[in-house]
């Protein structure tokens, strides 16, 4: 039965790891009261009862790589009120849209022994490339922190805050020093916040899981790559990678000829 | 039809819940008879093998963690071993200790999640843990706290739960302090507590009959129960390296999957996942844990697939009884990582991932540009014997009305903790006996 004094929670899952998803199950201090405020109506990796559609919120993971998949956003959209994409999957396409620069007939002959059977467009792509999308929530994965605060908002009717500065300034913001100024390559420059700046924290470059920040400079980043003696092939994998298909991570790649 | 009195009857479930991944289940009965046994698999394909190729060989880890965001762990670990094994490098010492901390944290994060909030709610009669929590509040409640302290050693050692950024091949980005594991220390310690009630409760729920005759098959390292080494051993005294897997193992390409069915040559399907580590390394627990698994009464050899979930919980109270083991030996290494040079060749690896043995195969070039890849996941492993465990019950339970026999068979392939889109992309194999 449906209940009219809660907002109705759906999550879609598209061609993904689950991982997005996994991050509301992984929220075990808020998941009993995120489940008190909010009906969860479809979450299928949760629970076997479904309530129909309209839905209020959908939470949408997973790129699309199928023809019953382009029909499927279509009707999930039909039914959302608000329709929001969950990491660099259903936000960017995801690693796996590394195939859209290749031929996925070849793609199929490589994995299966019998191509005839599998049927796959030739392209993964984001949510957005086929319906309307409220927000975009970037990341592999999505971040609980970012996700939960954002539900919260939309709950109480604030305007979500998804940051759109990059790593660089998160770094700054907590005293972390730089790691390309200590000689390890970093895409922080030009990579999405939301992290924490995880990898640098770790004593590791930032491999742009949260796809490009707004306006990146993505030649100034090659060129300071160069300068640290990275090869071309690097540059372009660096690029080319789980927000491969973000149009300004897809054109500093497909700029490098190595 | 001559037979007017059998009928033909269909039980399926066209998307499968609390499962990872999409899938469906088709039973087709005539009669009391089953006819035919599918559980499909419907998620597409991303083709992981195809897009590594050209890929570096430090790559490796982070890309195939993101075949599944259960089990990142296992992909990153089979990765590395696969690489160090081309470039002629051993991980020992701390730092392979570290490793295996890690795993612990995904062992009880991934085993949690399915022993309280996939499979319990099948026992207890319910749709999902939230539903059951409104009932059994401490049960869910105890759930969620265990299930934090395996994801508070991922975020510790990997930097985050879901695709740890902090694994390399060669070691780590960076290691923890003896500070940072104290506090960790007393987070698990809380979680041993925790696991030793979540082993005495899921033994004494309800279990479907069903005794089963199986081929397990895990690895087996002589001195511990296994996470990253050891040969691959089976109940019908195979013992081999993970690199002779192809001469003992097939691969099989059918119309309703995309993802390949694995059979051991010669024997036919077999099973992975903790039942089989179990019935294989028991001997390898500790003692705190085989004095539990007595108390409760667990036979060495678990044949019921349904109790796969006492299986399950027992392992997560090891991984927490290891994971302080490792904690009071801890030693911070002098580096957190051995140097690692690109070298040509061809490499396997084999880890145990929550639900059983992952194995990856690897050809680099001499830059380290990847070549070939090929992945094996346990669920494409299982596959067949989940579709074989299906059929049996359901021959022996056609006494019960439609309802709770659709329900107990989507329990059926819930034992198995599959993860379908782990097991969607596979080998590049190659015998079709369609």
């Amino acid at each position: 039965m449906s209940d009219v004094t809660r907002k109705k929670l759906a999550v879609w899952k598209f061609a993904s790891c689950d991982g997005c998803q996994l991050q509301i199950l992984d929220a075990e201090d808020e998941l009993l009261v995120l489940a008190d405020v909010l009906e969860i109506a479809y979450f299928p990796e949760a629970t076997r009862n479904e309530v129909a559609g309209p839905y209020d919120l959908s939470l949408v993971e997973g790129s699309i790589t199928t023809q019953h998949d382009v029909d499927r956003i279509h009707a999930v959209r039909a039914q959302s009120d608000v329709l929001v994409t969950i990491g660099a999957c259903a936000t960017a396409g995801g690693i796996q849209a590394l195939k859209n620069f290749d031929d996925v007939e070849a793609y199929k002959r490589i994995v299966y022994a019998r191509p005839d059977y599998i049927s796959s467009l030739a392209t993964s792509t984001p949510i957005a490339a086929h319906v309307a999308v409220d927000f975009e929530l970037p990341g592999c994965p999505v971040d609980k922190r970012m996700l939960l605060r954002f539900i919260s908002a939309i709950l109480n009717g604030r305007a979500p805050d998804i940051p759109r500065h990059s790593v660089c300034v998160t770094c700054k913001a907590r005293g972390i020093s730089c790691v390309m100024v200590r000689g390890i390559p970093c895409m922080g420059p030009v990579t999405n916040a939301g992290c924490g700046a995880l990898c640098p924290r770790y004593e590791r470059g930032c491999y742009g899981c949260f796809g490009p920040q707004e306006n990146a400079n993505t030649d100034a980043l090659a060129a300071e790559w160069r300068a640290h003696g990275v090869r071309e092939a690097d540059i372009r994998r660096a690029f080319h990678a789980f927000n491969a298909w973000a149009p300004p991570f897809r054109e500093a790649g497909e700029k490098i000829d190595d | 039809m001559t037979d007017g009195i059998k009928k033909t009857k269909v039980i399926k479930v066209d998307y499968l819940a609390r499962v990872e991944g999409e899938g469906a289940m088709y039973v087709r009965l005539h009669g009391d008879e089953v006819e035919e046994v599918r559980l499909e698999i419907f998620e597409p394909p991303r083709f992981f093998e195809a897009l590594l190729r050209g890929r570096a060989f430090t790559d490796a880890p982070d890309i195939t963690a993101r075949i599944c965001g259960i089990c990142p762990v296992a992909y990153q670990m089979s990765a590395v071993h696969a690489m160090e094994r081309i470039c002629g490098v051993e991980v020992g010492g701390s730092l392979r200790d570290l490793r295996r901390l890690l795993y612990c944290g995904e062992w009880i994060s991934s085993h949690t999640l399915h022993v309280y909030m996939l499979h319990a709610p099948d026992f207890l009669g319910y749709a999902g843990a939230v539903e059951m929590a409104k009932d059994h509040p401490d049960v869910v409640k105890r759930g969620l706290e265990l299930k934090k302290v395996g994801n508070a050693i991922m975020a510790l050692l990997g930097g985050r739960e879901v695709h740890p950024i902090n694994v390399k091949v060669g070691g780590f980005y960076s290691t923890p302090s003896r500070t940072e594991l104290a506090e960790l220390r007393e987070k698990i310690a809380h979680g041993l507590d925790l696991a030793r009630e979540t082993v005495r409760w899921a033994a004494t729920l309800d279990f479907p009959e069903l005794v089963l005759d199986y081929e397990f098959v895990a690895l087996r390292h002589p001195d511990e129960y296994p996470f990253c080494e050891g040969n691959i051993v089976s109940s019908l005294g195979l013992d081999i390296d993970i690199a002779e897997w192809d001469d003992h193992f097939a691969e099989v390409h059918v119309p309703h999957s995309t993802a390949l069915h694995a059979t051991h040559k010669g024997h036919g399907n077999y099973f992975v996942g903790p039942m089989a580590r179990y019935a294989l390394n028991r001997d390898l627990l500790d003692d705190a844990t085989l004095e539990l698994a007595d108390e409760i009464g667990l036979e060495p050899v678990v044949r019921n697939p349904f109790r796969s979930i006492v299986v399950r919980a027992l392992e997560v109270f090891w991984a927490c009884s290891e994971a302080l083991r490792i904690i009071d030996r801890y030693r911070p290494p002098p580096a957190p990582a051995v140097d690692v040079t690109p070298t040509a060749g061809v490499g396997w690896g084999a880890s145990e991932a929550p639900r059983g043995i992952l194995v990856h195969r690897y050809e680099t070039d001499g830059r380290g540009d990847i070549l070939d890849a090929r992945i094996i996941p346990p669920t494409s492993q299982n596959q067949p014997t989940i579709e074989s465990d299906l059929r049996a019950f359901v021959e022996s339970h056609t006494h019960l009305d439609d309802e709770k026999l659709r329900w107990h068979a989507e329990q059926t392939i819930r034992n198995y903790d599959p993860c379908i889109s782990c097991s969607t992309h596979f080998l590049d194999l190659v015998v079709d006996r369609g």
